[in-house]
């Protein structure tokens, strides 16, 4: 069945009568089972312009749907509704609607670039899951993901000092998504950790989160670089036909929705 | 014997392996000094970018990829640059092939570096090469052969390379080209060196999975379940130990490990080393100047049983 019909096997797009007779014949119960005729009237015929200004979704154009990026993907053989073959289609054809249906799920690619690796006409599919979950967030269809937070405060450090602290990191990532820091796993990881650590180190390490690593002489780069991401922020909101104004999407909060361990042993199964 | 390649090289270890990575920045020094390789640290060096940067603009991580190789390059004079950390050398290869193939490129990292106020990186002043390159090919199996003390035999090791240092293909130019090069599909450089030290390196499949690196923190079920698959498969495999060569990698793993047993009550078993630390243990060095006691992972008490520690 070709991708874009997919949709329309839904539950909800599915009629089904129990007494049915079509000329004479009767095709009540199994036999009256029908895709519901549908008429689609809000094609959004920019998407595709739009997630091509982003960065990543550049060569969004060149797809010829072979299907090798979703075939290779790493996110699709956990969870089958990760499609980058259907959401490239849907973008290309403008069917934005059918595309949020899966908003909540684009960012969680991985970034192993398996698809780019497979794919045969160089689309970059990674690039266009990131352009993809950008434009969602930036017309407002979702917060802000654990994924972007996580970004956009590594990328503050890097831009700030030119060095990351891994600790700062993960405290300002846990107080933005609403996650306590002290977390059962991390502790246990903690106590391992110093099982055998010369006290030494964890002096240094202890330091290192008082003590921020930096970049000597960045102010310069600092200043380039801020000038730079306001031009581009620009930029993109322009070729989304946003004002210059628009709000910032809110943080997504809680962001692990926690499997139960019955669930996790049943999906590693499969 | 001719004169091998990469004798001295500038080093650069990124934010990583300043932090949960130092076993690895350790373990990686401790080799250069007991095989007499001399690598000089990139001086004021600023983080690659990492996996995150370039969702903010891909150019950006190109400028900062370009600002490292710059200072190996024009102040220091070196014309290798070695990383030990796939992220930053994943980086630095992309902005070598962006830097020579695209125009735009060019132009951003151009006028982000006379702002900033040093030199502009030009395609081709130094090449990248990863701490793998760079054992194999300045002291190669024959070098390691020669020199073990503690042969790692009967240690049975599954070569996990993840995804930043074989995918995209194009940014490798000088990978799968045949004999002697490193392949994209099935990497075997890791494999080839701690074999080199007796290890008997099992037939792992998933060499070049996904560990779920850039979630761990922001998606942790995919990654706890992503480790979960490396961590099982590496078991039917009969491995004891995993040997990594990411610090992203390498902390996934221990961290889901762990999470994977707390959260979930799922148990693996095998252990998780640097094959730096591997490598430096055949060779008779002291496993605490390799940081083996600074890893999440307990290896001590296998590499006890296995006489390669006390």
């Amino acid at each position: 069945m070709p991708i874009h019909e997919k949709h329309l096997i839904r539950e909800e797009n599915l009629l089904t009568h129990d007494k049915l007779v079509i000329e004479g014949v009767d095709v009540s119960g199994h036999w009256s089972t029908f895709i519901q005729t549908r008429v689609v009237s809000d094609y959004n015929e920019k998407m595709e312009d739009e997630i091509a200004a982003l960065p990543g979704g550049e060569h969004i154009n060149r797809c010829w749907q072979c299907g090798s990026c979703t075939n290779s993907c790493t996110v699709n053989a956990i969870n089958p509704d990760f499609n980058p073959r259907y959401w490239i289609y849907l973008i290309r054809t403008g069917m934005e609607s059918e595309l949020l249906r899966d908003k909540d799920i684009i960012w969680q690619c991985v970034s192993c670039n398996k698809c780019t690796y497979a794919c045969p006409r160089d689309v970059f599919p990674e690039g266009v899951m990131k352009a993809t979950s950008h434009w969602l967030t930036l017309k407002g269809h979702t917060p802000k993901s654990p994924l972007q937070i996580f970004d956009e405060e590594f990328a503050g450090q890097v831009f700030a000092k030119g060095k990351i602290e891994e600790s700062r990191l993960i405290r300002r990532f846990f107080a933005r998504t609403g996650q306590p820091v002290v977390q059962d796993w991390l502790l246990s990881m903690v106590k391992r950790m110093i099982k055998y650590l010369p006290v030494k180190m964890l002096i240094g390490l202890g330091l290192q989160t008082l003590f921020h690593p930096r970049a000597r002489g960045w102010a310069r780069a600092r200043a380039a670089i801020n000038e730079y991401v306001h031009e581009k922020e620009a930029a993109h909101r322009k070729a989304l036909g946003l004002p210059a104004d628009a709000p910032e999407a809110p943080d997504a909060q809680q962001p692990q929705p926690h499997l139960d361990r019955k669930a996790l042993i049943a999906a590693l199964k499969n | 014997m001719t004169a091998k390649k990469y004798q001295k090289v500038a080093y650069y270890p990124g934010c990583a392996l300043e932090g949960t990575g130092h076993s690895y920045n350790r373990s990686t020094k401790a080799l250069g000094a007991a095989l007499g390789l001399e690598i000089d640290e990139v001086k004021n060096w600023n983080c690659c970018g990492a996996m995150e940067v370039k969702n903010i603009d891909p150019k950006l991580q190109t400028y900062l990829s370009s600002r490292v190789m710059a200072i190996a390059a024009q102040e220091m004079g070196y014309d290798a640059v070695m990383a030990p950390c796939n992220g930053c050398y994943h980086n630095l290869k992309k902005a070598e092939y962006d830097l020579a193939n695209d125009e735009e490129s060019r132009q951003v990292v151009d006028s982000l570096s006379k702002k900033a106020g040093h030199g502009t990186y030009k395609a081709g002043e130094v090449e990248t090469i990863h701490a793998l390159d760079w054992l194999k090919e300045s002291i190669g199996e024959d070098g390691i052969r020669e020199r073990v003390r503690n042969s790692l035999k009967g240690l049975k090791i599954a070569n996990y390379y993840g995804c930043m240092y074989t995918r995209p293909r194009h940014i490798f130019p000088e990978k799968d080209k045949g004999p002697g090069s490193e392949s994209t599909s099935q990497p075997h450089f890791m494999d080839d060196l701690l074999a080199a030290a007796g290890a008997e390196i099992v037939d792992y499949p998933l060499k070049t999975a996904c560990c779920g690196g850039a979630h761990s923190l922001s998606d942790s079920d995919i990654s706890t379940k992503l480790v979960l698959n490396l961590l099982r498969a590496a078991e039917a495999c009969g491995a004891d130990v995993i040997a990594t060569e990411c610090p992203t990698c390498h902390s996934g793993l221990e961290m889901h490990q762990v999470r994977a047993e707390k959260r979930f009550g799922i148990k693996t078993t095998p252990v998780i080393l640097y094959f730096t630390q591997l490598l430096g243990l055949a060779l008779g060095l002291n496993p605490r100047d390799l940081g083996v006691h600074e890893n999440i992972s307990d290896s001590l008490p296998l590499l006890r049983e296995r006489g390669l520690a006390v």
